[in-house]
């Protein structure tokens, strides 16, 4: 056997793998995030959303998870695709971001999260099923970015990714425009993760929003819950006495038993 | 020849199905490009800026895979910049593209990347090279790629003069690149472009409503006004 090994990484068990599955060999299931994901700039921030549901093929997985992931105090991530992926990406880049910002005394930036996560995943060749919207304040200012599961990113004032993306963009290339406040943009990220939550059957539940600004980060879970349960008009249970009875039998099911003691135990 | 074959793409990659241009003039080089990111049938960016910056005076225009040009267009700024601080000045185009052509031959089993360098330099002046699929190096006076281009070949060869000054270049590309959108579903949207001379660097943008326009098809021979008026036939009526 040959000691060489050409450089990167090795993806034949990959080939291998969609090889089998050809000839019939069914793949083992990931939790997926079909998702609605957000963000979007306005005038001192950003605001990112999400859309809470996850799923597993068709069965809804986890009615309210959390797809809005920590980077740093002044930088989040939204995930979308194979939920494994996202949150083991976003926590190792998370890491490295804290030992970046302590190594070099600043405060950490957007475009560095942004290089660190798309040459990850380009190493992986998009095997790492990560879809993300990465938004963050930094002394540059306002910072929104794209990155697709292969490794390569946009920069845009207004972004929607996973399977919603599709609602949510019409939303936003209806209704958003430049300069908006706080309040307004939170409300327009809202509107276009309902949509997805409405229109899209791997988006649904809640509605998670993470406002960033200069002065800080406000996360908000479940700012709207348009898929509450609501109290049952009526149930399945019988009234008592509805079924007749023509004989009445009650037996006692408890087995008495005496106990006798026997030799002693040997405890020595 | 430099046309993206779509089945080198992993399913699901991010694709710069796209127009891009570099012209050569007397004092510099214009560069274009479309601005539209495709994955399958949606738009993913639809104001994609694919002419990227490797040097003050180089910079390339990118197609194909958006992750692998990226990937590799970051890599030769970082070269680039060693290549600075190391010989104390700024690189010839040339050696830019060389960078390039060398990422792109030695990995052109595992990338698609069409990509085109242009710049200036004092050795050579300005210059554009031509690097396509398999990772081959071509100084061209122009320079068309990306699915776009095959469309626009004839148009080019016949309109494409020596001597032309910046003004005349920049209408070359600019009318070029708006009939290589009209015709290439993957290509569209607004188009960008780069003046690059010894003096710096100069953008130009033109939106989507204020490209250039051509011939557009008309209602054959005026037929179908008539054949309304003689038939009577009115459009189908519709609720508000």
């Amino acid at each position: 056997m040959s000691v060489y090994r050409s450089p990167g990484f090795d993806f034949s068990n990959s080939t291998r793998n969609n090889f089998l599955l050809n000839k019939g060999v069914p793949l083992p299931k990931a939790t997926s995030t079909g998702t609605t994901i957000v963000g979007c700039v306005f005038k001192d921030g950003i605001v990112l959303g999400a859309d809470t549901r996850a799923t597993e093929g068709p069965i809804v997985a986890d009615k309210n998870c959390e797809k809005i992931h920590f980077i740093t105090e002044g930088i989040r991530c939204c995930g979308a695709g194979t939920a494994a992926d996202t949150e083991f990406t976003t926590a190792l880049i998370s890491s490295n971001m804290e030992l970046h910002a302590l190594q070099s005394g600043r405060k950490p930036r957007v475009v560095t999260a942004m290089t660190m996560l798309k040459q990850t995943l380009f190493r992986y060749q998009g095997h790492i099923g990560a879809a993300l919207v990465l938004g963050g304040v930094d002394p540059t200012g306002p910072q929104l970015f794209t990155i697709h599961p292969h490794g390569s990113t946009d920069k845009l004032p207004y972004v929607t990714m996973g399977s919603g993306s599709l609602a949510a963009m019409a939303v936003f290339e209806s209704k958003w425009s430049a300069n908006m406040e706080r309040q307004e943009a939170l409300d327009l990220v809202i509107l276009a993760i309902s949509a997805g939550i409405f229109n899209d059957l791997g988006s649904g539940s809640n509605v998670d929003a993470c406002i960033i600004t200069a002065d800080g980060t406000e996360m908000l879970r479940n700012v709207d819950m348009p898929n509450q349960r609501v109290q049952k008009e009526r149930d399945y249970k019988f009234r008592r006495g509805t079924t007749a009875w023509t004989k009445e039998d009650v037996r006692k099911f408890v087995v008495e038993e005496t106990v006798t003691s026997t030799d002693e135990m040997d405890t020595s | 020849m430099d046309h993206i074959d779509f089945n080198r793409l992993k399913t699901g990659e991010v694709n710069l199905g796209t127009s891009i241009m570099a012209v050569q003039f007397q004092n510099g080089v214009v560069i274009g490009a479309d601005s539209r990111t495709t994955t399958g049938s949606y738009i993913a960016n639809r104001v994609t800026d694919k002419l990227t910056h490797v040097h003050d005076r180089i910079y390339c225009c990118r197609s194909g895979s958006a992750a692998d040009t990226q990937a590799v267009a970051d890599a030769v700024h970082y070269q680039l910049q060693m290549y600075t601080q190391m010989s104390g000045g700024p690189p010839p185009v040339h050696t830019a593209a060389a960078l390039f052509q060398r990422i792109c031959y030695e990995n052109k089993d595992g990338l698609s990347a069409g990509i085109i360098v242009a710049g200036w330099d004092k050795e050579a002046g300005p210059s554009v090279y031509n690097i396509p699929l398999g990772g081959g190096l071509f100084r061209q006076p122009w320079a068309i790629g990306g699915s776009g281009s095959t469309y626009v070949y004839g148009y080019c060869d016949a309109t494409y003069k020596e001597g032309w000054g910046r003004d005349e270049t920049v209408d070359f590309v600019k009318n070029t690149l708006a009939l290589a959108m009209s015709r290439d579903g993957s290509s569209g949207g607004v188009i960008r472009m780069c003046v690059i001379t010894e003096e710096g660097v100069e953008r130009l943008f033109v939106p989507g409503n204020e490209l250039p326009k051509f011939w557009e098809g008309a209602e054959v021979l005026g037929h179908a006004k008539k054949i309304n008026q003689a038939e009577g036939l009115a459009p189908m009526v519709v609720e508000a």
